[in-house]
């Protein structure tokens, strides 16, 4: 299977704060990679260099093969590719459910107005929520507008998706729809990177758990081991503290 | 009835309505080039570009740290003597209004801009729009809503800011009011009737606003 993501020696500062020591990771087509680790350890700012929402500082992202970090790259182009779904779901306020999806589509690849509102109604059928197409976002649950942001990446047909935290400012109740919507992605064969609180997600549908602490990857290994037999000590006392 | 129709209230109102009209004239075509000037170097202000930053910032400072009075005087008795040739008193009033209000309109547009929660930028840059299609689809349009009671309010002080070009006999409005007590010596009731007309203007404008505050808070 072909590497979607390969990050290598990648380091991050932000000022003197060296965030990110030295990661280096691939990610295969389909696979379904979980990223957990204590607050802080930088695992949200690995996943902005992804698609550099971060400048890096020092290393290497490929994404399909395109280095990130060379200027002949199109950046935004490669953007298409990354869907990127955020904690607090960042939905456009202005902007109905419908517009909020077919906005990217008509702007960035010219489709017509029609042909987007077309291609949205399947999308929000997947995501549960054709009733809501034109509705404000602030007419919505945090679930439901995490759903619309859900949409809103996939609209632009993204080889990759990249989550984080995607349930975390969730009540408990509507994170179940959420994982649910994740789930059919991961299992039509969406290439994932989650960063994720919910070990049970995790464990579920993770290809492998890579847990981070400190800006490096302690360990890495399929949810079954990590989870069960983890052998770093970082990984276990973080483990005993979440489990 | 004879008596109020030929009272200096009414026969003053001839001369303040044309001074009216200009004084719309500046404020409004005035505000309308600060509008595009304060857009853009509201925006140059928020600018990661050393350059661009420094040269917006010197204009939003050197305006709002002098008096619009010198400013006029500046406009049309000192840039001549630089430039070679005369402005007239209109375009020079126009100038002063657009330079003035443009640096105060850059601080509305930068503070609007910068209040938009920085997650909307994100997301626009993650589906791949570029930096100018973020800007005018997500950005501007959420800024664009917060500025209107500012800038509604930036138009009360520049309408009030045209009764300083007096100094250089524009007809606007108080000048009208002081030609006719310079010949009649009715100073009290042409002043009257300038002020009422003043906020004739500035009231509405004033209550508008607070609806409109009002409705956006929601
Ligand atoms: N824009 C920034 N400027 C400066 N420091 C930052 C910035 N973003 C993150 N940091 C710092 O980088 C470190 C790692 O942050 P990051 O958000 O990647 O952690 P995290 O693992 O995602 O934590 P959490 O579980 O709390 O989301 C933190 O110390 C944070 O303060
Ligand atoms: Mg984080």
């Amino acid at each position: 299977m072909s590497k979607m993501i390969t990050v290598k020696d990648l380091h991050k500062s932000f000022g003197k704060n060296e965030v990110l020591k030295g990661i280096d990771l691939e990610v295969h087509e389909q696979e379904v990679v979980c990223v957990i680790g204590p607050s802080g350890s930088g695992k949200s700012t690995l996943l902005r260099c992804l698609n550099l929402l971060e400048e890096v500082t020092s290393g290497d992202v490929y994404i399909e093969g395109d280095n990130l970090t060379d200027k002949n790259v199109n950046i935004n182009e490669v953007r298409t590719r990354v869907g990127m779904v955020f904690q607090h779901f960042n939905l456009f306020p202005h902007m109905t459910v419908m517009d909020n999806i077919t906005l990217g589509p008509m702007k960035i690849k010219g489709v017509s107005k029609d042909q987007a509102r077309k291609d949205a109604i399947p999308i929000l059928q997947k995501v549960g929520l054709e009733e809501k197409a034109d509705v404000y976002p602030e007419s919505l649950s945090g679930g439901q507008k995490q759903r619309v942001a859900i949409a809103r990446s996939l609209a632009m047909n993204p080889k990759i998706m990249l989550f984080d935290e995607p349930t975390s400012a969730l009540d408990p109740e509507l994170v179940g729809d959420v994982l649910e919507v994740m789930k059919d992605l991961a299992k039509e064969g969406m290439t994932m990177v989650v960063v994720t609180h919910e070990m049970g997600f995790a464990r579920e549908m993770g290809d492998r758990v890579i847990f981070m602490d400190e800006g490096i990857i302690m360990e890495e290994d399929e949810p079954e081991n990590l989870f069960g037999n983890p052998q770093n000590p970082r990984t276990q006392e973080f483990l005993s503290k979440v489990l | 009835m004879e008596a109020i129709m030929d009272s200096h209230y009414i026969r003053v109102l001839p001369f303040l309505f044309e001074g009216l009209v200009w004084t719309l004239i500046i404020t409004g075509v005035g505000l309308f080039f600060g509008f595009i000037l304060g857009a853009i170097f509201g925006l140059a202000r928020l600018s990661k570009n050393k350059l661009i930053y420094i040269i917006s910032s010197i204009y939003v400072e050197a305006l709002r740290g002098t008096p619009i009075l010198a400013q006029i005087l500046f406009i049309y008795f000192g840039l001549p003597d630089l430039i070679g040739f005369n402005i007239d008193k209109i375009t020079a009033s126009i100038i002063a209004i657009a330079l003035n209000a443009g640096a105060y309109i850059a601080e509305i547009v930068r503070g609007a801009v910068y209040s938009i929660d920085k997650g909307q930028n994100e997301a626009g840059r993650s589906i791949g729009l570029t930096r100018g299609q973020t800007m005018r689809y997500i950005i501007w349009p959420q800024a664009f809503k917060r500025m209107i009671p500012p800038l509604g309010n930036q138009f009360v002080i520049s309408l009030k800011d045209t009764s300083l070009f007096s100094v250089i006999a524009v007809g606007e409005l108080l000048y009208m009011g002081q030609q006719y007590y310079g010949t009649t010596f009715a100073a009290f009731e042409a002043l009257t009737m300038v002020c009422l007309m003043y906020l004739a203007i500035t009231v509405p404008t004033a209550l508008y606003l607070r609806k409109v505050e009002r409705r956006l808070d929601v």
